[in-house]
């Protein structure tokens, strides 16, 4: 065998992966930082759906077992949720259109937008507050039975998550006018939306498993 | 309201000699190096090239060195475990029930989260992005940040030895004992909160590895051309991901149950105690794997390259390690057989615990065949390969055993268990740990470990560990209960006492590893490589300098096929290979985001252990405001030039082709 020829034991040459910058299979070198950011966020959001879905088990395990306090019929307030969603997902819009005047570089529109998306999600915020709130002053919280506990810790760890992201967005908005759209911001701005959306898919997901599933039985 | 939440001078055990004596020695050796590092003047030099240091290598290096600290805390409480059982036959020995408690619960926690985890992760931190042949990890800030919290974890567990206490639990804490109602202390609080920050840290490093190892590779380095190592860190990593969630989820859970009265695991009000143990374990089994995977990792390396070949079924290798990172979620439930979950359940977990030794099987014999027919130096890193595999393979028929339902009845909970858990953890993990410390320090450093007493060391550690933990499994099938403060049985004792000699023996090894480290530091110009390369490896973090340049590489590498670095120097013999064109490199600054942050987790961890509210809400604000102040800053990189860059990377070129000349004239 020649020494000049690439050793390749496996004959991995020979499946084509030879030369050239393949995408996909990451023959073409390190990729840019932008795309390493996005996906890194990607990952942490893998992750935190992995917490939620151990919540959501911990809520299944113990949706019944409400130790003589209410049931999930009796205390969800549909009409209230809707509003909820309804807020939330508009919310999540403004988002949309966030991350498109970043993309045309309009600080106006972008304040504007992030503007918007934050009175959507405080409003959210405060619909899930007025409930919580109402439920405890009935006795029914967290306290109450496992089932409480359960569904105060799923959907407030949803609201702590809201919570986290306002906070976020407004830190983001002062950034944006204090330093305008640098690479750096935009890949922040980018984390940022994916994370306003990812706490849409968690949202569907408790409105459906907890709340129609837990209001219909 | 009191100012200072639950915590008093009552805090401080005064009345209990054991612990104020080991927190008092640990305290005065913490002020000897801190005073020695002030009055020498080294006190910047820490700050500006390690504390605030973002360069992968350092919080590498930082990463081994806390856990071999830790190791050492460990390591003591270990001994005080086998010295009390040794002697407390009818008897209560010297270390009450209570203190008892808190130094196996400690042990545990320590060894698996303060040991294994920060020694794995340091190594990988290291070699990672020097074998994948780039410049850094995907975020060198967040990778500071992870270090330090884990350093912060490791910080309260130590502090509960001097205020308040630990936790009594065991290394996990199974509700309804770790309820507020049954261990009202701060020592559950302690656990909870040391791991929820540590945990913090290693998720961030899960992520930053993922994406470090998909989308931050050399040129060529397609993913069939990665070493092993970069495949277990990556099986590794991915389930770091996919389970610390589950784990800090879990813990929050026991934290409201503690701190709000919520009812999860309670016994009233519908809790359920059961979902714990399954929540716990559906993480805990998955770290087994994100222990011994890495480990893996770096036996192949070493076996490959201490036999001088190609690592033998490349492929299968990677396949094993891929079904081993998907099976690991599969068979949690063997944690937990007796749990009375019912035939049909327990079977299939039984047989999925079996089929997992299949894989594993696979690697044993690929390292095998590896080592067949090649040319073998049986150097430090290679005894500890061979010591794991004969070892690992006895740990692995117990765990075999153990995963058959029937004889898991008559053996959970014994010492049996306690024996098989420590011959893979100390077989696999720890040996991989300390093959790739030997193997990697002198890429680190610049010179090798002293090989006389790291052998020395090997022999210890391998022959203790049959003296100390063969009597377990004797002492489980006599009947002997794990966690036991003192016993009457006659027959146990003398076995406790082999298993004690061989915790010397252990110790023994400990003393050689500390020797070798002295040694080999004032023996360093006698033990100096200068050509980077001194066990002429095969993978790219060979074709640099030893310590490597701040930018890993002069100029990135490109790949042509597996064991990388290898195809290059047989190349390089036959064509002198020509100087690159250097350019001016970006580094990332430096930045202490992740010391500050660590310190405010810590503020706030201690507040929330002592209820202390008000400072836990300082030290969350006190952690944004770093991190908002990070992302104020306006340079994040800084630029070596050309011309440093060049003389750089010329000095080591020189170097090695003088050893290249020596080679080919000898």
């Amino acid at each position: 065998m020649s020494l000049a020829e690439p050793i390749d034991p496996n004959r991995v040459g020979e499946l084509g992966l030879e030369g050239g910058e393949a995408p996909g299979r990451g023959l073409g070198g390190p990729a840019s930082t932008r795309i390493v950011v996005g996906y890194g966020f990607w990952i942490f959001i893998l992750s935190d759906m992995v917490m939620f879905s151990a919540f959501f088990a911990a809520y299944a395990v113990l949706a019944d077992a409400t130790a003589g306090g209410p049931t999930a019929k009796q205390i969800f307030d549909l009409n209230n949720v809707a509003l909820e969603t309804a807020c939330l997902l508009a919310s999540s819009f403004a988002c949309g259109l966030a991350s498109l005047a970043a993309g045309a570089r309009n600080r106006l529109w972008f304040h504007v937008a992030m503007g918007l998306t934050f009175v959507l999600g405080a409003g959210f915020l405060g619909l899930e507050l007025k409930e919580f709130a109402g439920l405890a002053a009935l006795g029914d919280g967290p306290q109450r039975s496992a089932f409480l506990s359960a569904f105060f810790t799923l959907v407030g760890c949803h609201g702590a998550h809201i919570t986290a992201g306002l906070a976020w967005l407004l830190t983001m908005m002062a950034q944006v006018f204090a330093k305008g759209f640098r690479a750096d911001i935009l890949r922040r701005i980018l984390c940022f939306t994916l994370f306003w959306h990812a706490l849409d898919i968690i949202w569907v997901a408790i409105f459906t498993i907890v709340y129609l599933i837990g209001a219909g039985r | 309201m009191k100012l200072l939440g639950d915590l008093d001078w009552s805090a401080i055990p005064l009345d209990q000699p054991i612990p104020m004596i080991a927190s008092g020695v640990v305290a005065l050796g913490i002020l000897a190096v801190l005073g020695w590092i002030v009055a020498s003047g080294r006190l910047p030099y820490l700050w500006r090239e390690w504390i605030t240091s973002v360069d992968h290598k350092r919080i590498g290096v930082m990463y081994c060195l806390l856990a071999l600290v830790m190791l050492l805390r460990g390591f003591s409480d270990a001994i005080m475990m086998r010295s009390q059982q040794a002697v407390a036959f009818h008897s209560m020995g010297y270390l009450p029930p209570e203190h008892y408690d808190q130094v196996f619960s400690a042990h545990g926690t320590i060894m698996i989260f303060f040991v294994a985890m920060p020694f794995l992760i340091g190594l990988m931190n290291f070699v990672l992005p020097l074998q994948l042949g780039v410049r850094d990890v995907a975020f060198p800030t967040l990778n500071s940040v992870s270090f330090w919290l884990t350093a912060t974890g490791a910080l309260l567990v130590n502090i509960s030895l001097v205020i308040g206490e630990f936790a009594r639990t065991g290394w996990l804490p199974y509700p309804p004992l770790s309820e507020l109602r049954y261990s009202p202390g701060v020592g559950v609080d302690y656990y909870l909160w040391s791991l929820q920050i540590a945990g913090v840290g290693t998720l961030l490093t899960g992520i930053n590895f993922v994406t470090t190892i998909l989308k931050l590779r050399a040129p060529g380095m397609g993913y069939l051309r990665m070493p092993m190592f970069c495949w277990t860190s990556l099986a590794s990593s991915l389930l770091i991901v996919a389970a610390f969630p589950i784990l800090t989820a879990t813990l929050a859970m026991l934290i409201l149950d503690r701190y709000l009265g919520f009812h999860f695991f309670t016994n009233e009000a519908g809790g359920n105690m059961m979902m714990f143990v399954n929540l716990i374990w559906a993480w805990g089994h998955p770290e087994v794997y994100i222990l011994i995977l890495p480990a893996f990792g770096i036996f192949s390396e070493v076996v490959s390259t201490f036999s001088a070949k190609p690592l033998f079924g490349y492929r299968s290798m990677v396949m094993a390690t891929m079904a081993i990172c998907l099976l690991s979620f599969m068979v949690w439930l063997h944690h937990f057989f007796t749990m009375g979950a019912g035939a049909d359940v327990n079977a299939f977990f039984g047989i999925m615990s079996t089929i997992i030794a299949v894989p594993t099987g696979v690697k044993v014999f690929n390292w095998l065949f590896t080592i067949y027919g090649g040319r073998v130096r049986f150097t430090s890193p290679m005894l500890w390969a061979i010591g794991f595999m004969v070892t690992f393979v006895i740990g692995g028929m117990t765990g075999v055993l153990l995963a058959i339902p029937p004889a898991d009845f008559v053996l959970h909970n014994s010492l049996f268990l306690v024996a098989h858990f420590h011959n893979v953890i100390i077989g696999g993990v720890l040996f991989g740990a300390f093959a790739g410390y030997a193997y990697w320090f002198p890429k680190a450093f610049g010179f090798k470990l002293h090989e006389g007493l790291g052998q020395a060391a090997f022999w210890c550690w391998f022959i203790g560990f049959y003296l100390a933990f063969t009597p377990l499994y004797v002492l489980g099938l006599m009947g002997m209960t794990r966690r036991l403060q003192h016993y009457d049985v006659p027959e146990w004792q003398p076995w406790t006492w082999v298993a004690m000699a061989g915790a010397v023996v252990i110790l023994v090894g400990i003393c050689c590893q500390i020797a070798q480290l002295w040694v080999s530091i004032s023996r360093r110009e006698s033990l100096r490589d200068v050509t980077g390369d001194p066990w002429d490896g095969r993978s790219l973090e060979w074709s640099t300098a030893s310590p490597p340049p701040a930018f890993n590489f002069a100029v990135l590498p490109d790949v042509h096929g597996e064991d990388a670095y290898w195809n290059m120097k047989q190349r390089a013999r036959q064509e002198a290979a020509a100087e690159p064109g250097y350019e001016a490199i970006e580094v990332p600054r430096n930045s202490p985001t992740g010391f500050v942050c660590a310190f405010f987790a810590t503020v706030m961890g201690f507040a929330l252990i002592w209820h202390i509210w008000w400072l836990a809400i300082a030290g969350i604000l006190g952690a944004w405001a770093t991190f908002v102040v990070f992302a104020w800053r306006d340079r994040t990189e800084t630029e070596i030039p050309a011309d440093e860059v060049a003389r750089i990377d010329r000095a080591n070129r020189t170097a090695r082709l003088g050893a290249s000349i020596r080679e080919a004239v000898t």
